[in-house]
């Protein structure tokens, strides 16, 4: 395929994930005009422009700092160190030989050779279609980031009386900031019989005002013709089916979605990476590389995160691997000769691992790093890594939740023993009553 | 005696606590908290509560922005959050303004200033 110019890497999307995986990127040698940064939005920072409450950063910086705050260092860095990018610009596709189309109000209609690129596109919320919440189709009904965007950025209320389907972080964070600019928020309802968001948002964004939080309950009908007027609530049983006579009208003209989040891989898929099916993210190895050699991904376009800290820290990991990738042609290091794969299986409880295979070379690494989500709540469990029939670490933990990612670190001996097994594969399991 | 439960809101664990009080509503012992800050917070939680407040105010004087994130510097009394909320709502800041910024030096006369959250301009 033809291009018009060249950069060594390029990083597509300049959120957290995207800034720190070019700041590393530089600090391991590659020079800061050979990174080019494509941002879609008007300025570097992705999401946490919109998420003004505090709580980020306590692992990297060891306080809460807000969401702009946290961006806005590693902006600093990005510009200080002249890292190169582009915002108000799009990219339409990557092609396996890492020809990056894009277009931009300065540069025009651009295809660009990379010697590597990082996807850091990040994810996008479900939508009520995803849902098939029944009734009409009135206005009023927003994702709840949408209207974190419209309150935080753009100065537009999204509505007076607001009902909240879905209690994960963003819906109760929304739920305090509703109120908190003259909204009443009537209720918050939660499909599951537990809250996906953390014990304290509860306390400090429901409690604190006291917001009602309904588990198992869910919207049935959303009712208005224009404008949305009210939904009906109906309760859910084991099987997260509305239980018929248990329906509540609620008047209300906004309906709030914080429904999940899903991996944004538009132009992964141009690119023909294999993607996840339960993380809905590129299948990665240890080097965050996809199945297409040179383009890596990490943050929430790889899976969705619970703290931003460890975007950040996924990022560096992408980041080091991209500047290595471009350094040693195409190798991690120097002994790195095709050794095989060990893949990476979740079971028992176990939903998904990243990253999904390991690729061998001649010595066994420093360190494997393994993260994962469980499928339920469960208490008093062992994590257990298995390779080659042995239980190769074990740690016990008083309790796991859907809503809190894990992982397992591996050292040395640890991965000279995997190694060892000689295995095509390795398991993550939950083993329960510990 | 009465034992009250509290979620502490330090840090992402958000610890469990249980607090017994004396007949005055005094703080008599605290357990469940795993390190010293969800003692503190339990602490200051039944006696003066406070929040952070995080919001916005208006913004004048950039290209891209028209509002700027603000927070309050340290915790303030959770019972003036409404009031603080109605003199945010009056503040107009004009960029350039850099983070740290005080955009209010002393908020509902809590001595606590409101600082700007974002390099604007």
């Amino acid at each position: 395929m033809d291009f018009d110019t060249q950069k060594k890497l390029v990083i597509v999307g300049g959120g957290p994930a995207g800034l720190a995986a070019a700041l590393e990127a530089n600090r391991q040698g590659i020079a800061p005009d050979d990174i080019l940064i494509i941002e879609r939005d008007r300025e570097l920072g992705g999401i946490l422009n919109q998420c003004i409450h505090a709580g980020f950063g306590l692992h990297m910086f060891g306080e809460e700092l807000s969401g702009p705050e946290y961006s806005g260092r590693f902006i600093e860095d990005v510009k200080k160190a002249g890292i190169g990018y582009v915002t108000n610009s799009m990219v339409l596709s990557v092609s396996d030989d890492r020809i990056v189309t894009f277009v931009s109000p300065e540069m025009g209609f651009v295809r660009m050779k990379a010697g590597a690129v990082v996807l850091c596109t990040g994810c996008r919320e479900r939508t009520r279609g995803a849902l098939n919440i029944p009734g009409t189709r009135p206005a009023g009904i927003y994702s709840a980031g949408t209207a974190q965007r419209f309150v935080n950025m753009e100065g537009y209320m999204p509505g007076k009386k607001v009902v909240i389907l879905g209690s994960g972080d963003i819906g109760l964070i929304m739920a305090r900031r509703m109120t908190l600019e003259g909204a009443k928020v009537l209720r918050v309802c939660e499909l599951m019989p537990y809250s996906g968001g953390l014990a304290r948002n509860i306390a400090q964004c429901l409690d604190d005002f006291g917001i009602p939080l309904y588990l198992s309950h869910t919207v049935t009908e959303i009712r208005g013709t224009e404008r949305v007027e009210g939904v009906t609530i109906s309760k859910v049983d084991e099987n997260r089916r509305p239980i018929p006579g248990t329906e509540e009208y609620v008047e209300c003209d906004t309906l709030l979605l914080s429904v999940g989040l899903i991996p944004e891989n538009e132009v992964a898929k141009s690119a023909g990476i294999q993607l996840d099916r339960v993380t809905g993210g590129a299948v990665v190895n240890q080097y965050n590389e996809t199945s297409v050699p040179g383009i890596f991904a990490c943050g929430n376009t790889l899976h969705v995160h619970d703290l931003v800290d460890f975007v950040t820290k996924e990022a560096y990991m992408a980041g080091a691997s991209a500047a290595k990738f471009v350094q040693n042609g195409g190798k991690f290091g120097e002994d790195d000769k095709d050794c095989g794969e060990i893949s990476c299986r979740a079971t028992g409880g176990v939903r998904y691992i990243v990253p999904q295979k390991i690729v061998k070379s001649t010595k066994a690494p420093e360190e494997l790093k393994f993260f994962f989500r469980v499928d339920n709540i469960y208490k008093k469990v062992k994590i257990e890594l298995r390779c080659g029939g042995e239980t190769i670490k074990s740690v016990s933990k008083r309790s796991v939740a859907p809503g809190e990612m894990e992982s397992l670190v591996l050292n040395a001996a640890d991965c000279a023993k995997v190694y060892d097994k000689n295995a095509g594969e390795l398991e993550i399991t939950l083993v329960q009553n510990a | 005696m009465t034992t009250k439960t509290l979620t502490c809101i330090v840090c992402p664990v958000g610890c469990q606590l249980e607090v017994t009080l004396d007949e005055q509503g005094k703080v008599q012992n605290i357990t469940g908290n795993t390190c010293k800050r969800g003692y503190a917070y339990a602490e200051t939680e039944f006696t003066n509560p406070t929040r952070t407040l995080t919001s916005t105010v208006k913004l004048t004087g950039s290209d891209t922005d028209i509002l700027l994130p603000v927070r309050t510097a340290s915790p303030i009394p959770k019972g003036k959050l409404f009031e603080a909320m109605t003199v945010l709502n009056q503040i107009t800041v004009s960029a350039p303004v850099k983070i740290g910024d005080v955009v209010c030096a002393d908020l509902v006369g809590t001595g606590i200033p409101l600082v700007a959250c974002k390099n604007v301009g």
